[in-house]
């Protein structure tokens, strides 16, 4: 091949070689930088994973007393209750933000108060709102049913709004053409055209919903949660592993649960 | 226009009675849990009251608060950052344990699928919870949290990815005479690594409202500040340290967004 010739580059997104550098540098950078501010030195996290090896065996095999077998079933059937519960409120607050939320439906100003509060409800991890929840209206389900609420609404709302606004608006205009009122248009219009992606995601959040319904009781609001955080507070630890195992297999029912729904109706 | 005359319907009537039992399925579980919970009917109505009497004890935010919040915030980014770096890490060989095509037999592929699953099902805070445990409290164990959580989510999806691959390709490189170290390099990463990079960013996106609620459990960052202004009754300073978490998602939601947009 000639000297002079053109080489085949691969293509990239970066504009100069130089730029390439400059950023793989300045990540790199970032994360030495990060390394020293979490103090994740290479003997610290040895002798984290050296204790990681006897912890082990603090941990297993999991182990609960009758007793406690059943605080795990009554607990974790409060979690399924909660987020069960929560589905449907946070579906039924959702619906109308959606429409709102949605730009071929709703007027401007309406529009942008209805995306900041989906955009609100999904920056605060449901733990946060959590804890607000639990100093407002106290401890138990209930702060755990609000907190779920208000997480089902910014996810639920931003799906469905979404959808809202790929929906065939020549049918809408049809409905509205044969002199239906606003409430007709929506109803014969628009509802038909979401239906089934809306039968979808209340299953999926619902399955959302019972993994987050697993950690509220953290921080008192309802749920296993608290059982798991007392029991790590004893130093319980293989009773922590069963409640674990509990969690994961909930988890995975509700999962299961979900998707075989989701594939039928779909 | 005559009664026997066939009516179209949507569904015949097995689908109708399906989807009825499926909503009294759903009222049933609805209306159950709630007796479960005995919650009652009065106690969801003081909701309203509470809640606005807290949000008026919140506002103003207390501005001076703002500069004891600074440090907390920059040490949640960092652990973001290293947790989805450790994730990445962690993923790669998992994710080609659980795709059906690089996997080498069945016992491997169901220990990847069961990595996957159980990273997924257990919540950041857990993880945060069992790694405080291990290396005691501090920004630390949060990282190693926010790892263990995304290995299972980026596992998945990359895993996914690996399965779409062309295996022409991988078939090429190894006829080529490549060790399985050249093939991974040369068959398989460059048709994965638009979305590796993807994935990462956008879990890298997710991290950061994950690594706010670490300090919760002693895990580091601004939630150890959050949990003080809150156990002290301190709500014009929660107010402001909310203020602020808001504004790092949505810049790095931001942020994330563009960057995807770019590889893509």
């Amino acid at each position: 091949m000639a000297t002079g010739e053109r080489t085949w580059e691969r293509p990239s997104v970066f504009p100069r070689r130089e730029v390439k550098w400059a950023v793989y540098a300045s990540v790199v950078g970032f994360f030495l930088w990060s390394g020293l501010g979490v103090g994740a030195d290479p003997g610290r996290v040895a002798r984290g994973l050296a204790s990681a090896g006897s912890l082990l065996g603090d941990f297993f095999p999991p182990t609960a007393t009758p007793r406690q077998a059943q605080r795990i079933l009554d607990k974790m059937l409060e979690s399924v209750a909660m987020a069960t519960v929560a589905t449907l409120t946070g579906i039924v607050v959702s619906v109308p933000v959606a429409f709102m939320a949605a730009e071929n439906l709703s007027p401007r100003p309406l529009y942008a108060v209805n995306r900041g509060f989906i955009s609100v409800s999904r920056a605060f991890n449901a733990i946060i709102v959590a804890i607000i929840a639990v100093k407002a209206i106290g401890f138990g389900p209930l702060a755990g049913i609000l907190t779920i609420t208000f997480k089902t609404v910014g996810f639920f709302s931003k799906l469905l709004a979404e959808d809202l606004e790929d929906i065939d608006m020549g049918s809408v205009d049809a409905v509205r053409a044969a002199g239906a009122s606003s409430t007709q248009t929506l109803l014969y219009g628009v509802v038909p055209q979401i239906v089934p992606r809306f039968a979808g995601l209340s299953v999926y959040r619902w399955d959302i919903n019972i993994r987050t319904s697993t950690v509220v009781g953290i921080v008192g609001a309802g749920g296993i949660g608290s059982v798991l955080l007392t029991a790590f507070n004893r130093y319980d630890y293989q009773y922590v592993t069963a409640i674990l195992v509990a969690i994961v297999a909930v988890v995975l029912v509700a999962e299961g649960v979900s998707a075989v729904v989701r594939r039928r109706y779909q | 226009m005559a009664v026997d005359e066939p009516r179209w319907r949507r569904f015949d009537r097995r689908r109708r009675l399906g989807r009825f039992a499926l909503w009294v399925l759903g009222a049933v579980a609805v209306v159950g849990s709630w007796e479960f919970m005995e919650i009652g009917v009065t106690n969801p109505g003081t909701i309203p009251r509470e809640v606005t009497d807290l949000l008026t004890r919140m506002y103003p935010p207390d501005v001076a608060y703002t500069g004891r919040i600074v440090d907390p915030l920059i040490e949640t980014v960092q652990i973001a950052a290293l947790g989805t770096l450790g994730a990445l890490v962690l993923a790669v060989p998992v994710a080609l344990l659980a795709a059906e095509n690089t996997t080498p037999n069945a016992v491997t592929f169901w220990l990847g699928k069961l990595i996957v699953t159980v990273s997924r099902s257990v919540n950041t805070i857990i993880w945060a919870l069992i790694f405080v445990v291990m290396f005691g409290s501090g920004p630390l164990a949060g990282a190693v949290a926010i790892a263990f959580r995304s290995v299972g989510f980026l596992g998945k999806l990359l895993g996914e990815e690996i399965e779409e691959i062309d295996f022409g390709q991988v078939e090429a490189v190894r006829a080529a005479g490549a060790s399985p170290g050249q093939i991974l390099l040369y068959g398989i990463l460059p048709q994965v690594k638009p979305a590796l990079v993807g994935l990462s960013i956008y879990r890298w996106d997710i991290n950061i409202r994950d690594s706010t609620v670490l300090g919760f459990v002693g895990a580091g960052g601004i939630g150890v500040q959050l949990f003080r202004a809150v156990n002290a009754f301190a709500w014009q300073s929660v107010a402001t340290v909310l203020l602020v978490i808001l504004g790092v998602v949505v810049v790095t939601e931001s942020l994330s967004a563009y960057t995807r947009g770019l590889v893509r």
